[in-house]
């Protein structure tokens, strides 16, 4: 990086549930900015650059972001609404405290998914009315026809999937922030009904409610605040076309991208072998896979080989989605790979409990914005 | 529709109905079941009950409506409950000709601030006006910043938990 360098300093999650309805978004908000902020020992009144990360026909409210300064403290502060995924919306506050006029800055995400009665008519929305969308598909199809393209082209196969399914839910039986933590077998991920074949209902991450707050500062504040550092060592987005048919359906260009923007920034010439855990997007169990090999961190067409050697599981080489990744924590929005962050960040500050990697020093997280995009971001974050 | 604006051509109805324009339609089911939370549900339970409820903060010494369970001014969790009365006064208003979906109206309605009494001054809620004449220049004459104002609530039996518990503030007395 340039100038001087970012950290996070606090951290608060109100955990993932499938229904919220003893809170309202502000309230669980609330709940995960005060936890952020004791964390970080930081009064909200000290920070100075605000981010949140949401998509207007989630919230059901069109220019959602005005709700957003209450529950941060931000009312009359620089408040920057991002469009985008957590990890987009984190690269933007980076950019915000890298210009050396803001000190400390906050990000939230937050999702009430159970509060969006038809989100398959939300997710419609996203394609192009003139185009695509007459068609009249489930965008689940998308899903579909990429799973089948990654998997042909790679000779990963769809019992490897299932596996990434079934080792996610199991590993979220040991986070109590997550939802949705199982013991599954492959077999029955490859029995649960058929969506869009080859992707199956075991192979989707489950929705979920829930809030995340990161507090963010200069390197210069460190000495001012009382929350253990985790750098951002480096961190990087990109987008591909939104034409469906002309992208490379098997491969994740965009993480691949993304990647190589991070690790520039982060002096990693060999990610398989300089990174301890990842946290990668698996709101579909093929998306694991394809997203380990478009980071680096397989190489092509043996990530679910080395899944199933066990590479990626806890006590592996590079555990990947100790925390159950969204298919075990639970698919919530734009707030989904902030909890991805936060996971790394909890597992760097040696803090993640039952699930504590021994060790960890460089972690990464990578984000999907989720059908029909081909766009996302990758941070890798280090205790130094 | 056929009006030229700044030397572009408008499209006519005509083109509209011909199929001379592309034109989508897309029905979308956009339903939300909302969790009010802890603030809100309390505040709509109390006007099932024909009572508006406020919260106060202690640091700020601000009584605040509709409640929250923060304050977000010095950011510390509130939960001293208070009730407010139905009166209070306009800190503002509009005349509107038009609905929420920009069709016309023949009579104004009229949409309003009202400071309520019990809460800190400037702390107003947002509702409607009504007994206060049917001509612009009537309810102009009538009404002005301080006007005293007072609840018109629904029959108890006919509250829901709900804004619309109230019908309508008019002004009093004056
Ligand atoms: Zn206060």
């Amino acid at each position: 990086m340039g100038g001087e360098r970012i950290a996070i300093v606090g951290a608060g999650c109100t955990g993932l549930r499938l229904r919220t309805p003893e809170a309202s978004f502000r309230e669980l908000v609330f709940q995960a900015a005060q936890k952020a902020y004791a964390d970080a020992g930081v009064r909200p009144q000290e920070v100075s650059a605000f981010v949140s990360v949401a998509e207007n026909y989630n919230e059901g409210a069109a220019i959602a972001d005005e709700y957003v300064p209450d529950q941060l403290g931000a009312v009359l502060k620089p408040v920057h609404a991002v469009a985008g995924d957590g990890i987009t919306g984190l690269a933007s506050l980076v950019m915000q405290l890298e210009t050396g006029q803001l000190d400390i800055g906050v990000i939230e995400g937050h999702s009430k998914a159970s509060n969006v009665l038809h989100p398959a008519h939300i997710l419609a929305l996203a394609l192009d009315p003139i185009y695509t969308r007459p068609l009249r598909f489930h965008p689940h199809y998308v899903a579909g026809m990429e799973m089948r393209a990654f998997l042909a082209a790679t000779g990963n196969t769809q019992e490897q999937a299932a596996l990434a399914a079934a080792q996610n839910r199991k590993n979220a039986l040991a986070n109590p922030l997550a939802a949705y933590g199982a013991s599954l077998t492959v077999e029955q991920v490859l029995a649960s009904p058929p969506e869009a074949e080859p992707l199956k209902l075991g192979d989707i991450a489950p929705p979920a409610d829930g809030a995340v707050v990161l507090v963010l500062a200069r390197e210069s504040m460190l000495g001012t605040l009382k929350g253990k550092p985790v750098f951002i060592n480096g961190i990087g987005w990109s987008q591909d076309t939104p034409n469906i048919e002309d992208r490379e359906l098997h491969r994740a260009a965009y993480a691949e991208q993304a990647a190589q923007m991070a690790y520039r920034m982060a002096g990693i010439s060999d990610a398989a072998s300089q990174i301890d855990l990842a946290e990668v997007d698996d709101t579909f169990s093929y998306k694991e896979l394809q997203h380990l090999e478009a980071l680096g961190l397989a190489p092509p067409g043996q990530a679910g080989n080395l899944l199933e050697a066990g590479v990626f599981s806890p006590q592996g080489r590079l555990p990947v989605n100790v925390s159950g990744g969204h298919l075990g924590c639970g698919y919530a929005h734009e707030m989904s790979s902030l909890r991805s962050v936060l996971e790394v960040v909890l597992q760097l500050r040696g803090e993640a409990g039952a699930r504590q990697l021994p060790g960890a020093r460089v972690g990464l997280a990578q984000s999907w914005r989720g059908i029909p995009t081909a766009s996302g971001a990758v941070v890798v974050l280090g205790r130094e | 529709m056929e009006q030229k604006i700044r030397g572009g051509t408008s499209l006519t109805d005509h083109a509209l109905t011909a199929g001379e324009a592309l034109l989508t339609h897309w029905q979308v089911k956009s339903d939300y079941r909302w969790d009010a939370g802890a603030a809100l549900s309390r505040f709509l339970e109390g006007l099932k009950h024909g009572q508006i409820l406020g919260i106060h903060c202690p640091q700020c010494r601000r009584t605040l409506v509709p409640p929250r369970v923060f304050c977000e001014r010095c950011f510390r969790p509130l939960e001293q409950w208070v009730p407010l009365y139905d009166t209070g006064k306009l800190i503002t208003y509009s005349v509107s000709y038009v609905n929420w979906d920009a069709t016309r109206r023949r009579t104004p309605e009229i949409p309003a601030v009202i400071e309520l009494d019990g809460a800190s001054p400037g702390i107003g809620i947002l509702h409607l006006l009504g007994e206060a004449g049917g001509s612009l220049s009537e309810i102009t004459a009538r009404l002005g910043a301080g006007t005293p104002v007072q609840a018109v609530w629904k029959p108890a039996a006919e509250r829901e938990g709900a804004i619309t518990d109230i019908r309508y503030f008019r002004p009093v007395g004056g």
